[in-house]
């Protein structure tokens, strides 16, 4: 699919993970952080794409998933002191679940009408999380403690959940990598496109959407899980409607059914907003809907889309000449 | 029993308001096929345009007629626009863009009449009705009154006259209508429009209530979709029905169900749609459909 050969992508790959490596040196404090957030962007972006990109479910309600992670994540911290890092595999666990248990009413449900229920599950969740007050503290919510390096490495607690959030990102993409680009991608795909041909082939589509809403429910938990560990505080009014749309936003920007995509999307919803801050304290999301509206008609590949096309040109122009193309 | 009398009559009186939003939803939804996520920012938006017309020093029906014929006329230009490009796009590609609209109105809103709550006048007396024990708010019947008057006339319109006609035809059966000349793109802005206009009326008569934010359509939104999936989202009768049903449930079980109050409210929209949804996808009164491979 890409027009990249194996090679070249191997060197941007190894490029950017190079300057990944260097930017906690470079920069400090608030900076760092809007990066550590790139990252938990990423994953949950990634999640929404796996089943909006590539397994044509639509889900306006992402951002139930990412609370139930971080509310997973922060009651287990505050309630019972268990040390941060395992209760991220534990807010996987208990997404993929909840994801799956979704994915099983929404598989009735089509195109519009699963959009409808999503809707109606993101607006649900900041309530049923105010509700339960005993457990999640209520509005005024939890508030914890934000961890340091381990093994008395030579790092600053922002440095360091810099790298722990790179390493889930980095997990993150290789298993979307690996899961994408084998059999369960090529039936999620083919569900997309067209469902009862992929009935008809022996695609166990049942079993395939409700797993693709499992799995992306838990990239999103741990997302979610992640952002309670590095913004050390959890609230239900983070985690309104608009939190699930602005996941949807990342997915379109950066590129539907794209991986690399969840990226660019990431640095999108993460910078824009701040910029746009400055005009008014509604801009952002008059921005938000612009550019989804014009890259549903000019690039409804997105960013990663683009790049990829603009890539095979510069390729194809580089191999006309007899001597050129690498 | 009087409570019980009272709450109906108040849920009848909100039921009202989801009716005439679901009903917004489902003339969209019949024509075009796109649920149009942003009808509860375009109503929230015209209310605010009244508001500005009512504070310019105008009476408060030339504001809610100018209203109106402004909604009408942005509802066209919203579909001529925005919608008709992305028409035979994948659902995916429709859902995004109106959800774009819904995110640009809400911003644009809070940009121009900032996040402060407004109070809105009501055009009823402010005097409550009394019929024996049970008090009852002249708003309220107000509402109710308003909505039977805005269903009886666009029953009448679809059903009495030739545009009305021409407009089902349209959005039954696009193909055979092109042939017989009726312009297919112009009846389904109207219809655009049409709805627009219904939904205004649902944020002038609600705002009273709930007070003008830009985020007041937020929860009325999803109780208009639940009352739409649960009358059905191919009946318009349905849609209406479905509204003062909701309605009407939301407000006994906000008194009786003890744990859920008011503080649960979305949740319970949510079982019900997910319930409607899950057990009789075509809701009460809508037919199901049939796709051909």
């Amino acid at each position: 699919m890409s027009a990249l050969t194996e090679r070249q992508r191997a060197i941007l790959i190894a490029a950017a993970l190079l300057v990944a490596c260097t930017l906690p040196f470079v920069l400090s404090g608030f900076r760092l952080f809007q990066f550590t957030q790139v990252f938990i962007y990423a994953i949950a972006i990634l999640g929404l794409n796996i089943l909006t990109g590539y397994n044509g479910q639509i889900s306006l309600g992402h951002g139930a998933f990412y609370a139930i992670g971080a509310y997973t994540a922060a009651i287990m911290m505050d309630r019972w002191g268990v040390p941060y890092a395992l209760t991220i595999p534990v807010a996987a666990v208990l997404c993929l679940g909840a994801g799956f248990l979704f994915g099983i009413p929404a598989l009735r449900l089509e195109g519009l009408y699963l959009a409808l229920a999503t809707f109606a599950l993101g607006l649900a969740a900041p309530q049923v999380f105010k509700y339960f007050e005993h457990w999640t503290g209520g509005s005024m919510g939890l508030v914890l403690t934000k961890p340091g390096a381990p093994f008395g490495l030579p790092l600053t607690p922002d440095q360091w959940l810099y790298f722990f959030s790179l390493a889930f990102l980095i997990a993150g993409f290789v298993l979307a990598k690996n899961l994408l680009g084998g059999r369960p991608g090529r039936a999620l795909v083919a569900i997309r496109d067209h469902h009862i041909a992929a009935e008809a082939m022996g695609v166990n589509t049942a079993l395939y959407k409700s797993l693709a809403f499992g799995v992306s429910a838990a990239y999103t938990g741990v997302a979610g899980a992640l952002s309670a560990v590095a913004v050390a505080f959890v609230a239900p009014d983070s985690f309104q409607i608009f939190l699930s749309i602005t996941f949807l936003v990342g997915v379109v920007i950066g590129g539907l059914a794209s991986i690399e995509g969840a990226i660019f999307g990431a640095l999108f919803i993460q910078f824009v907003p701040n910029w746009a801050q400055d005009i008014s304290k509604a801009a952002p999301w008059a921005i938000y809907g612009i550019f989804l509206i014009v890259f549903m008609y000019a690039m409804p590949r997105g960013i990663a889309g683009a790049l990829n096309a603009l890539g095979a040109r510069v390729s194809r122009a580089l191999a006309k000449p007899p001597s050129g193309g690498a | 029993m009087e409570i019980l009398i009272q709450q109906v009559l108040s849920g009848l009186a909100t039921g009202g308001i989801y009716g005439a939003l679901a009903l917004a939803l489902v003339m969209i939804y019949q024509s075009t096929d796109v649920v149009n996520f942003s009808q509860g920012e375009m109503a929230m938006f015209s209310t605010y345009l009244c508001w500005s017309m009512i504070n310019a020093g105008m009476p408060y029906w030339g504001a809610f007629f100018c209203t109106l014929a402004v909604s009408f006329a942005g509802g066209i230009a919203i579909q001529r626009l925005i919608i008709q490009p992305v028409q035979n796009a994948p659902v995916l590609a429709i859902v995004i863009v109106t959800v774009a609209l819904l995110v640009i109105f809400n911003s644009v809103a809070g940009w121009l009449y900032s996040y402060i709550q407004k109070p809105f006048p009501s055009p009823f007396p402010e005097k409550p009705l009394k019929f024996g024990n049970i008090v009852f708010g002249a708003h309220d019947l107000g509402m109710i009154g308003v909505t039977m008057v805005v269903l009886a006339m666009l029953y009448g319109f679809f059903r009495f006259t030739p545009l009305g006609l021409v407009m089902r035809a349209a959005a039954q059966n696009p193909v055979s209508s092109r042939l017989c000349g009726i312009r297919v793109g112009r009846m389904l802005a109207f219809g655009w429009g049409l709805a627009a206009m219904v939904g205004s009326v649902a944020g002038m008569m609600v705002a009273p209530i709930v007070f003008l934010d830009p985020n007041m359509m937020g929860g009325i939104m999803i109780y208009a979709f639940a009352s739409a999936t649960l009358g059905g989202m191919s009946s318009p009768i349905g849609a209406v029905l479905g509204g003062f049903i909701v309605g009407v449930i939301e407000n006994l079980v906000g008194t009786y169900v003890k744990f859920i109050g008011t503080e649960l409210k979305f949740t319970v929209a949510l079982a019900l749609i997910l319930v409607v949804l899950t057990f009789m996808p075509s809701g009460l009164f809508g037919r199901s459909e049939v796709k051909r491979v």
